[in-house]
């Protein structure tokens, strides 16, 4: 039974949906607190993740044309510092000015921004696809072989399980993730109360923005490739992310970030064939000669197939964001409906 | 009777939304020690008036002044820096924090000695130490009105601004928010209340004024307005 489903839907479709949600949960927290926060959708958020996934492979390229060589998590650091100023000097220049504008104007604006941003990578880096990492990681044998895992695949899973944790302490104990969540409740009445709503502000982008930079450069290390569009690739994931999770609910964005990134990974796998493989060892076991042959023969032309083609990934996210907005537009931790 | 200083004075006011006056020139004042009631009919200004004391909104004549300092038009966030605290009618609590968090956040601009504050807003307000670590969004109407009076006592302010704070709640919950403020009076917190409640309220007030279009058109002690006439009729539903 291991041979023909657990040993290839583990770690050819379970694994990387992992890991892929973990990349997509840590994107949406930035997406859903400027939500919740600021009360609109930052399409720029792509981007600032993209930026970090460039700016750390600089900072690897510039290590290395000094005589040494540095892990991609090592030159993160600096590349998360200048990604955080990145997303404050975007809110100071073209968000703060907006701020007591029309909702719709903000989003525009942000809409813009990814496209500057975007126009900007090409000219600084070249509008080719770069390789961020060279060679082919190995997959490492746990569990007498029965688990195959790549370094990069735990660190990404134990990275987001670290950021997570750190993220979860700060929002419920220190003053400012606290404060964070008040004016996520209601800015007005935080003003009111006192709460210096700018300086709440400043943190949101700070948090958000080291929480892109971790994304970007998980994803880099994930697919191993930097392109110019591989921020806006992320951004529909992200969103339906946040908003399956409900908007404004960090905790809502990590689940709704998971179920993303497993639908999408989970749908190319061949359920038919894992189906016919059941029935054929079931009509085996209960000596139904007949249904086992036929089920044999179904399983051995479906357990190629996938249920539905990798193509369709973007497609599921969308879906379950469309379905959600309709069914249940408070998402699942019941978020803000706008 | 001796008049003790004045906190909070509101000075020949001219406010309103845009273009459109609300207030037409009124008057009114705070002392130390004193509960200071505000009923009139709906559009009379009530809370117009608070949110000029806040700066929430255009003064356009007048002076709003607190323990002798000018503050017309001063921006929220400095006049609440004064600690003049204020709870909204509604939406006034953060409905996903705990109670004790709701305090914590009250306590923005004045942290010093905070655990302190927080134990005696519980003896000031019991039933809220058993719910400390309870959502305030899952408590009921008169028990998020107690979170928001405590929350905003957490600075110990120089004046208290209730916006019609028994809005909405039974009558049980009326009475305990009533004899709350009388609480809060006794602890030394100067208070300012618009109240739809009129004959509640003026039972806890020490003075009051009653508002009409914008303007003032009675004041007096709680007890020389239960006893008005006009009051009385247009009020608290006597009869001639």
């Amino acid at each position: 039974m291991w041979d023909a489903f657990g040993f290839e839907f583990v770690n050819f479709y379970l694994i990387p949906g992992i890991v892929l949600g973990c990349i997509y949960a840590l994107g949406a927290i930035g997406i859903t607190l400027t939500f919740g926060i600021l009360r609109f959708a930052n399409f720029a958020h792509g981007e600032v993740m993209m930026s970090s996934a460039y700016l750390t492979y600089t900072f690897m390229a510039l290590a290395s044309g000094l005589g040494f060589s540095i892990v991609p998590l090592v030159a993160a650091i600096p590349a998360a510092v200048l990604t955080i100023g990145l997303a404050l000097l975007i809110d100071h220049f073209f968000y703060r000015p907006f701020r007591r504008s029309e909702t719709i104007i903000i989003v525009m604006a942000s809409f813009g921004m990814m496209l500057m941003v975007r126009a900007l990578v090409p000219v600084i880096w070249g509008p080719n696809q770069i390789t961020f990492v060279r060679g082919i990681t190995p997959m490492k044998p746990y569990l007498d072989g029965m688990l195959l895992v790549q370094d990069k695949q735990w660190l990404i899973v134990i990275g987001t399980v670290v950021v997570m944790t750190l993220f979860s302490l700060l929002m419920n104990y220190t003053r400012i993730g606290k404060a964070m969540r008040a004016v996520s409740d209601s800015p007005d009445l935080a003003r009111v109360t006192g709460i210096n709503v700018e300086t709440v502000i400043r943190a949101t982008w700070i948090i958000g923005g080291f929480c892109a930079a971790v994304a970007g450069v998980f994803l880099a290390m994930n697919t191993q490739q930097l392109s110019v569009t591989m921020g806006f690739r992320m951004l529909l994931p992200m969103f339906a992310a946040a908003i399956l999770g409900g908007i404004g609910r960090p905790v809502g964005a990590i689940v709704g970030g998971m179920v993303i990134g497993l639908a999408e990974e989970l749908i190319a796998y061949p359920w038919q064939g894992a189906v016919m493989h059941l029935v054929w060892w079931f009509s085996e076991l209960i000596n139904a000669t007949g249904m086992a042959e036929w089920a044999k023969a179904l399983h051995k032309d479906l357990r190629g197939t996938p249920l539905l083609s990798p193509g369709y990934k973007a497609g599921v996210a969308f879906g379950i964001m469309v379905i959600m907005l309709i069914v249940r537009p408070a998402g699942l931790f019941k978020g803000r409906v706008f | 009777m001796t008049e003790s200083r004045k906190v909070l004075e509101l000075k020949d006011i001219y406010a309103g939304y845009g273009d459109t006056d609300v207030l037409h020139g009124i008057n009114m004042h705070v002392c130390e020690d004193e509960v200071v009631v505000v009923i009139g009919p709906n559009g009379a200004g009530k809370s117009t008036a608070v949110k000029a004391v806040l700066g929430l909104l255009n003064i356009r004549r007048g002076d709003v002044v607190l323990n002798q300092e000018t503050i017309t038009d001063t921006p929220p966030e400095s006049v609440i820096n004064r600690r003049v605290s204020y709870v909204p009618q509604t939406h006034n609590v953060f409905v996903s924090l705990t109670v004790q968090e709701n305090l914590e956040m009250g306590a923005w601009t004045y942290r010093d000695d905070m655990e302190t504050r927080i134990d005696r807003m519980y003896e000031m307000f019991p039933d809220l130490a058993a719910k400390r670590r309870q959502a305030a969004g899952s408590l009921s109407g008169g028990q998020r009105q107690m979170v928001a009076m405590a929350k905003a006592l957490m600075v110990e302010p120089k004046v208290l601004l209730l916006d019609e704070p028994t809005a909405g709640l039974s009558p049980l919950y009326r009475s305990n928010i009533f004899a709350a403020v009388q609480t809060i009076k006794d602890s030394g917190v100067p208070v300012l209340m618009v109240e739809q409640n009129a004959k509640q309220a003026l039972g806890v007030a020490d003075r009051a004024y009653v508002l009409v279009d914008g303007a003032n058109r009675h004041t007096g002690t709680g007890q020389e307005l239960r006893e008005d006439k006009e009051v009385a009729r247009m009020f608290l539903g006597a009869r001639d």
